[in-house]
Parts: structure tokens; C-alpha cells; sequence
């Protein structure tokens, strides 16, 4: 076949031709090929891949505000709120407030922040260069407010600080607004703080319970949430369900309601409990001073109450200085006043120990007298001083507020006022047990005659006391600044209930007196939810008329020779 | 016996305070009524109420004097019983307005129907009756004070512990009428008062008679008082004042004294309180103050305990005084004053202005009959008693 070379070229050449036809064919073929998958492409897979990469449920729903449609913005709030976008709560915000603007043109949405720059909705980046010229805001009505604040409610669930996602939960828990279940359930998974997290669930229960389509088997779950709350709010929560709902949910709505009924009782009296120590404590810091002057020396003192309100002045005055002077030492003010206080009390106790009453021992009538003369006196005196009115005795910040124990409130100037108390109590048993003018004292009261055979200067000894029980009065008046007004009358409310606790508890005995406080106190907060403030004090006055009737020597009496001292 | 009792009671110092208020009596009717207002002795009727108002006082302060000064029983709760009897006469002049009221109701006091009550509560009725309210007047205080005092004395409550119970108990009363569902007109009191027995009770001739029957139930109490204090009972009480363990042991029973000499004492002081809600024309819970009653107190101290005429003077002076002071740019020096009073009479003056006054009498008495006898015979004068302050 080599031969003939020439006779083969045609041939070869008839071969060529035929190749480059067949590879002709097979590319248009690809090109259709590519075109139809390229068309495919670009139909469906192709935008597909592209919005994954920047747009969302969150920008989708971003759109519907460019609608300028009602039904759309309900579907862009529900869509925005649903996101978890942490731009969502910014969006809606601005909507509530008129700054949520849209362009219908770019089908963009911007947000006016308080300074009047636009700021893209979409990225949270402000806008560069000119703004869409035909940008307007986007249009509310009234069915549309109540979405967005539900909507906001729903979002603030998801706040970063946790105070904030508590008081989320309460609203919805007050609200049972349907429309925050999915934002609900989304902070439930999210949530780490515990406290947070319990109230998340009960504000679901809340909603559950309301909701019309929500099962029965959900409702009865629900049902057993709100029952571990156990407080009003779930009382009036299980008492508010709709007539509609089924007989098994009715059920147990109402065995709830008996048991959070029941431990309601419990805590109700705990409160009153802690009222009454709260009251008692003001009972004895009145009164335990009084103990001193009247137990201990049996000199009725009607003054008593004005070495209070002397105290409580005192508060005032330091008060005013600080404010005036250096407001920086304001939470200190009380620390100042104690000392003061007790030294402005106590050395006109020394005054009226010196100038009066030492005149009329053995005589305790004269001295009822003479003192509430002396009480008058001082009541005009101050109110010429500083007038009439109350005086705006301030709490430093470390006993204003509250806490909750269970389902108790305490606060923090009553918790301490307690603690101040307990701790004048103790101090006053140390220092008659433990000093020699304790010693002393106790020596004069038991036997004037030979404790001053001992060498025991009696009148000092008789002074310092008056001085100290009056003192202490002072001190009583630093607390109930905290807590009662600051007037000229203060004392005046507390004359006779001290009179009582301590005749009460038993005249010469510090005990006697803290029972007694105590008692008094708790037995008033326990009557009055029956009787009334008033008719509970009226029936405490009775009673104790009653008891002293039957012990006229108070709770604990003062055995053998002391009595008829 | 009762004009033996009497006669014995009446003394020459009695007669002669009893004239003198007899004279009294009479004279400020007469001012206010028969002379014209252009004369420089015309009392106006506002003096014959302002009057009047003491004597109410002086009625009071005799019921303390006679448990305080005699019996040394000191109650700071008097005042309670005083308001009570005002309360009840009170009720009597509610039930008169009747159609006058604001609300012209025929049975239910305008306070009623504004609290919208259906009708009258039990304890009102009959209460449109004098003799009835009268009855009240006595009988309330009356029961009050034999029920506290009969379980007090008995369980030997004395002393300043019986003064703080009295003063508990005026402050338990208070606080209940202060209240407006205890049916006497809570805070503002029962007021607004029309007729007297058929007699407006603004009208200078009602004025002048209350005027004659409070100075006329002085003298009667200061007369059964008196009757008391001379005869051999107020001896036991005077006994019981400065020694009750003693009277005690001697075979007394001091319960049973001190629970009557209490309940006379409140009787009267519910008489007082009777005479002056029409002259003052207002009774309100204040009037159950403790401070009140300490006040009342202090009006017999001042005059002199254990001197049934201190008692009286005590309590004319005193309000005399406040109502001096109170009026005028002094005002704001009363409490200064009236507390300087407490102070300076327990310390000063513990006889009161009468007893102070007495003493002196007596002892320049005992020098001079001292000297006489010196001059004659030398022999020695009986000094006489004086009362010493009980406690």
C-alpha cells in the first residue's frame, strides 16, 4: 500500500474530513448540552447557591416590609421576630417607633437611628453615599401595634442580660399572649440561666394554657407547671380559665388551685411572721430602753418617747450636714448618727435625771408627772426648732430594696433594724452582767442602802442609769428614722405600747422585755388580716388589760423580796 | 342620817364655797341675760359657754380628786369616761336634728346616710329619749368603770401599773371611735346640733340654763364629795391612800371600796361630759386622748389634791389659762407652759395652790396658839395633820 502514494492521499484525506465532521457535531451538541444545563442552572441551583451564602429567613422576611401592605409587615414582624437575627430586636423597634424606613424601588429596608443616619436593615452597616430617593416609612395601625409590642415581648426573651429576659418572661406570663409561644420556645432551648430558665417555662405553661388549639394532655402538663409556682400569679392564672375549656383541665386546674391554696396559708403566715418579728423589733427597741429606766430604776418616764424622737432628730441633723458638707459620705450617715444620738439622748437623760426626777423617788405618780410635763416641753421645743412637719429622713442605699425568700419579701431596712436591735440587746445583758457599772447598777436597784454602804456612789450610779436607758432611747430613734415619719409626735406613738411590753413582759427583767416585744408583735400581725389594723391593736390593748389582770406582775415576775421593793 | 351626814360634810369652809359658786350661778346668767350689751358688765353668751365649759372641767377634775386625792387611785383614763357620757348625751342631741340634717333623713343622723347604713344599729335606739340618754349617761361610764375596776382591784392592780392600763384603756376607745363602722361618727364625732329638750341649743337663754345646771351639778357633786371625804367611808379611803396593805390587814375590804369610790368617780365624770357636748356643741374621738386625760390630771395638782375646792379652782385656773394663751400670739408657748406646770408643781408645790395655802394657814395657826399657850401655861400645841402625798 506504500507503493502507490499518491493513489493513497485522496484517501487519506477523505479520512480527515470525515473526523473533523464527527468532532463538529459532538460540540454543538455540548454546547446545547451546556446551554440547557446553564439555563437549568441559572432557573434553579444557581440563585439557590448564591442567596446561601448572604440572605435568610431574616432578610426574606425584611423584604415583606417593602410590600407597603399591611398583611405583608404582620408576616415581615411574625418573620424578623421568628429570625433569632440579633438585628430583629433593633428592626422592630424602630418599626414601633416610625424609624423603620423601605425603599420599593431597591426592595430595601433601613432603620433611622437617633442621630438621622440610615442604617441598612439587612447588615446593621450604615448606609454609604445617597439614600434611595423614594424611601418612606413603614405604615402601622393599631392591630399592627399590638403585634409588634407581642413581638417585641417575644424578643426581649432573648435579651443578652438576664434581668431583662426575667422580666420578659413575667410580662408574657401576665399576657399569655399566644403570639410569643414560638419566640418562647426558642429561648427556652437557648437558655442557660436556671432562674431565667424556670420562669421561661412557666410563661409557657401560661400561654399553653390559654391557648384555644393546644391539647388537653398540654394543658394538664401546663397545669402542673403553674401549680410548682405555687403564688397569687398562678392562683389567678388557674382561676381565670375560660368556661370553654374541657372537664379533665377544669380538674386539674382546681386541684391545683386547693394545693397552691394550701401552701399559700403556710407562706401567709410566714409573712405575717416575719411582719410580726419586723414590728416586734420596733416593740423592743422602743421598750428596751424604758426597761432600763422604768424595769430596773422604776421611775416612770413619760419623756421617754421624746428621747426617741430626739434620737431620730439627731439622724436628721447629721443627715442635713452630710448633705450639705460631703454628700459622698451619705451611706455612713447612720454609723455617724448612732454615737451621736446616743450621747444627745443620753446626756439629757443625765439632765432631766439631775434636774427632776432624782427629787421624786418613791414617788413614781409625781414622777409620771412631772416627766410627761417634761415631754410636752420637749415636743414644743423641737417643733419650734424645726417646725411641725415631717423631716425627709433618707435610707442609705444599703437599706433600701428588697429580697425574696420563697415567697416572702424582706427588706433590707426591716432585716436590719432586727439585726440592730438583737444587737443593743445583747450589748445592754453584756454590759449589766459583765462591767462594773453593770455591777453596779444591778447593786443600786437590789439594795440602795448597802450598795451605798460599799462605798457605790448612788446618785452617779442613778444618773449613768437614766442616762443609758435614754441613751438607748436615742438609739431606737436612729432605726425608726428609717422607717416612721420624723415629726415632733414621733415618740408620742410609742409611749404606750413600750409601757405595755414592758409591763407585759415583766417590770426589772431585760427578758421579759424582748418576749414580750416579740410576742406583742407577732400576736398584732397574726390579728390583723382578721380584725383589721385597728381592731387587731384594739384587741392586743384588751388583752393585755386582761393579762396584767391575771398576772399583775407581767410574764416573768420578779420572785421573793424584789416585789414589793 | 343623810342630813347628819350632810351636816357633818358642810363645814364653814364648805358653806362658804358652796355660796360663792351659788352666787356665781347666778350672777352670769343675770350679766349676760338682764343687763344690755352697751353696759360695761355684759358677759356675752360666748363667755357664758367658755363658762360654762369649766365648770364642766371642775366636775371632771372633782371625780379624779376624789379617787386621786382621797383614794390614790390615779387614773390617766378619765377622760374616758367624760367622753363617754358626752357621747351618750351626744346620741340624744343626733336623734333631735332629725329632718334638719343636710340629709333630712326622719330617724338616721346625716353621718349614717352618708355611709349609706340601712338603718339605725340597735345600741342608737331610744337614744330620742332625755331620760333614756341621761340614763345612759350615768349608766355607760357607770358599767365601764365597775367592770375594769372590778377586775383590776381585785387582782391588786396599783399603783403606776393601774395608771398605764386606765391610759391603755382611753387609747383602745379612741382608736375604736376613730373608726367610722363602730357608729358614732368616726373621725368627725357627733356635731351639728339643733334642740335641747325643744330649746335651741345655740340660744342665750338654753346657754344660760345649761350654764345654771352645770354650776348646780358642781354643787352637788362637790356636795357628795364632800358627804364621802367626812364620813367614817372616807376615812377608810384616806386609809387605803396611804397604807392599803395595812387597811388590808385591818379588815377592810379595799377592793370593795375602791371599786365604788371608781365607779362614782366615773358616773360623774360621765355627768361632766354630758354638760359639755351642748355648750361646746362637738364630741369627737380626740376627746378619748390620752393627753387629755393626763391634762385633767394636772388641773387637780395644780389646785391641790385631797382639797375638793383645789380641784375645782385647779381646773377653772388651768383652762382659764389655755384658753388665754391659746388665743393669742401666744399660742405657740402654751405646751411650754402647761408642761412647765406639770414639772413645777410636782417639785414645788406637791399640796397644790389650795393645800400649799392651807398648810400655811394651818401651821401660822398651831405658832399662834403656840404662843398663846406659851403665855398662859406653856403647854404644847397639837400640830395638825397635813396631808402628805400618798405613794
Amino acid at each position: 500500500m506504500g507503493y502507490h502514494w499518491a493513489a493513497s492521499f485522496p484517501d487519506a484525506g477523505t479520512i480527515t474530513m470525515r473526523a473533523f465532521g464527527d468532532r463538529f457535531i459532538a460540540l454543538v451538541l455540548a454546547l446545547i448540552l451546556s446551554l440547557i444545563l446553564s439555563l437549568i442552572l441559572s432557573l434553579g441551583v444557581l440563585p439557590a447557591l448564591t442567596t446561601g451564602a448572604c440572605a435568610g429567613p431574616y432578610e426574606d422576611a425584611l423584604a415583606r416590609f417593602t410590600a407597603d401592605n399591611f398583611d405583608d409587615t404582620i408576616e415581615g414582624i411574625n418573620g424578623v421576630a421568628a429570625s433569632g437575627n440579633p438585628l430583629a430586636a433593633t428592626v422592630i423597634g424602630a418599626l414601633q417607633e416610625g424609624r423603620l424606613l423601605f425603599s420599593a424601588q431597591d426592595k430595601r429596608v433601613f432603620i433611622k437611628d437617633k442621630s438621622d443616619r440610615l442604617i441598612d436593615a439587612a447588615t446593621g452597616q450604615p448606609v454609604v453615599g445617597d439614600a434611595p430617593a423614594d424611601i418612606s416609612p413603614v405604615r402601622l395601625n393599631n392591630r399592627l401595634r399590638g403585634i409588634v409590642e407581642a413581638a417585641l415581648g417575644g424578643l426581649t426573651l432573648m435579651a443578652p442580660d438576664p434581668g431583662k429576659r426575667l422580666e420578659a418572661a413575667q410580662a408574657v406570663l401576665k399576657s399569655k399572649d399566644a403570639n410569643a409561644l414560638p419566640a418562647l420556645d426558642q429561648a427556652i432551648a437557648k437558655e442557660t440561666e436556671p432562674k431565667v430558665k424556670q420562669a421561661l417555662v412557666e410563661a409557657r405553661a401560661a400561654v399553653v394554657l390559654y391557648l384555644d388549639s393546644a391539647s388537653d394532655a398540654d394543658k394538664i402538663d401546663a397545669i402542673a407547671v403553674i401549680r410548682q409556682r405555687g403564688d397569687q400569679d398562678a392562683l389567678a392564672l388557674l382561676g381565670g380559665l375560660p368556661g370553654s375549656a374541657s372537664p379533665a383541665v377544669k380538674k386539674a386546674a382546681a386541684d391545683a388551685i386547693a394545693s397552691i391554696q394550701n401552701s399559700l396559708v403556710i407562706w401567709t403566715a410566714l409573712q405575717n411572721a416575719w411582719y410580726g418579728l419586723s414590728l416586734g423589733s420596733v416593740l423592743l427597741l422602743a421598750a428596751i430602753g424604758l426597761a432600763i429606766t422604768f424595769g430596773v430604776m422604776g421611775v416612770i418616764n413619760m419623756a421617754h418617747g421624746e428621747m426617741v424622737m430626739l434620737g431620730a432628730y439627731t439622724t436628721y441633723v447629721v443627715q442635713e450636714v452630710i448633705r450639705a458638707r460631703n454628700p459622698a459620705l451619705f451611706d455612713y450617715s447612720l454609723a455617724i448618727a448612732i454615737p451621736l444620738a446616743f450621747l444627745v439622748a443620753g446626756l439629757v437623760g443625765i439632765l432631766i435625771e439631775r434636774g427632776i426626777i432624782r427629787f421624786l423617788y418613791g414617788r413614781p405618780l409625781e414622777t409620771l408627772l412631772a416627766t410627761w410635763g417634761l415631754s410636752l416641753i420637749l415636743q414644743q421645743a423641737v417643733r419650734t426648732a424645726f417646725g411641725p412637719t415631717n423631716k425627709d429622713v433618707g435610707n442609705p442605699s444599703w437599706m433600701s430594696g428588697s429580697f425574696d425568700l420563697g415567697q416572702i419579701t424582706i427588706t433590707y431596712n426591716r432585716m436590719w433594724i432586727i439585726v440592730f436591735t438583737l444587737l443593743i440587746f445583747v450589748g445592754l445583758l453584756a454590759l449589766l452582767r459583765l462591767t462594773r457599772l453593770g455591777l453596779e447598777m444591778r447593786a443600786v436597784t437590789q439594795n440602795r442602802a448597802m450598795a451605798a454602804s460599799m462605798g457605790i456612789r448612788t446618785a452617779r450610779i442613778d444618773a449613768l442609769t437614766f442616762g443609758l436607758g435614754s441613751g438607748i432611747a436615742g438609739l431606737a430613734g436612729v432605726a425608726l428614722s428609717q422607717i416612721d415619719n420624723v415629726s415632733p409626735n414621733l415618740g408620742q406613738g410609742y409611749i404606750i405600747d413600750s409601757f405595755l411590753v414592758v409591763v407585759f413582759g415583766g417590770v426589772g427583767n431585760l427578758w421579759g422585755t424582748l418576749v414580750g416585744a416579740f410576742t406583742l408583735g407577732i400576736a398584732n400581725k397574726f390579728l390583723e388580716p382578721f380584725a383589721g389594723a385597728v381592731l387587731g391593736k384594739i384587741a392586743i390593748l384588751v388583752l393585755i388589760i386582761l393579762f396584767i389582770q391575771k398576772r399583775p406582775r407581767g410574764l416573768f415576775a420578779l420572785k421573793g423580796r424584789a416585789v414589793e421593793a | 342620817m343623810i342630813a347628819s351626814l350632810i351636816s357633818r360634810a358642810l363645814d364653814r369652809g364648805a358653806i362658804a364655797f358652796l355660796v360663792t359658786l351659788a352666787v356665781i350661778g347666778a350672777l352670769v346668767p343675770v350679766l349676760n341675760l338682764a343687763v344690755p350689751p352697751s353696759s360695761p358688765f355684759y358677759l356675752s353668751s360666748y363667755f357664758v359657754a367658755l363658762f360654762g365649759k369649766y365648770l364642766c372641767f371642775a366636775i371632771l377634775a372633782l371625780a379624779i380628786d376624789l379617787i386621786w386625792g382621797y383614794c390614790g387611785i390615779l387614773s390617766l383614763g378619765h377622760g374616758a369616761f367624760f367622753a363617754l357620757g358626752g357621747y351618750a348625751m351626744g346620741m340624744y342631741l343626733m336623734r333631735q336634728i332629725g329632718t334638719r340634717g343636710v340629709y333630712a333623713h326622719p330617724i338616721l343622723p346625716d353621718f349614717m346616710v352618708f355611709l349609706n347604713w340601712p338603718e339605725l344599729p340597735v345600741y342608737w335606739y331610744g337614744f330620742q329619749h332625755f331620760p333614756y340618754a341621761i340614763f345612759m349617761v350615768l349608766l355607760v361610764p357607770g358599767v365601764l368603770a365597775f367592770v375594769f375596776g372590778w377586775f383590776a382591784f381585785r387582782s391588786r392592780v396599783t399603783g403606776v401599773y393601774l395608771s398605764i392600763i386606765t391610759q391603755a384603756l382611753t387609747f383602745a376607745l379612741m382608736l375604736g371611735f376613730f373608726r367610722n363602722n363602730f357608729g358614732f361618727g368616726g373621725n368627725n364625732g357627733l356635731t351639728d346640733f339643733k334642740d335641747i329638750l325643744g330649746f335651741n341649743v345655740q340660744a342665750p337663754l338654753t346657754r344660760a340654763a345649761l350654764f345654771i345646771t352645770s354650776m348646780l351639778m358642781l354643787m352637788l357633786g362637790f356636795l357628795i364629795c364632800r358627804v364621802i371625804v367626812s364620813s367614817k367611808f372616807g376615812k377608810v379611803l384616806v386609809a387605803i391612800r396611804d397604807a392599803e396593805a395595812r387597811t388590808r390587814f385591818l379588815g377592810y375590804r379595799v377592793e370593795a371600796y375602791k371599786l365604788f369610790v371608781f365607779t362614782l368617780s366615773a358616773c360623774m365624770a360621765g355627768v361632766a361630759g354630758a354638760l359639755y357636748v351642748p355648750q361646746v356643741g362637738i364630741i369627737n374621738p380626740s376627746e378619748f386622748s390620752p393627753a387629755n386625760s393626763i391634762e385633767a390630771v394636772i388641773w387637780v395638782a395644780v389646785g391641790g389634791r385631797g382639797t375638793l375646792t383645789g380641784a375645782v379652782l385647779g381646773a377653772v385656773l388651768v383652762n382659764y389659762g389655755k384658753t388665754y394663751f391659746t388665743s393669742g400670739v401666744l399660742a405657740s408657748y402654751w405646751l411650754f407652759l402647761l408642761g412647765g406646770l406639770f414639772v413645777l408643781v410636782t417639785l414645788l408645790l406637791p399640796r397644790g395652790i389650795v393645800g400649799t395655802v392651807h398648810h400655811w394657814w394651818n401651821e401660822w395657826q398651831a405658832r399662834r396658839q403656840a404662843k398663846a399657850s406659851e403665855a398662859t401655861q406653856g403647854a404644847q400645841a397639837v400640830p395638825q395633820a397635813s396631808p402628805r402625798p400618798a405613794e
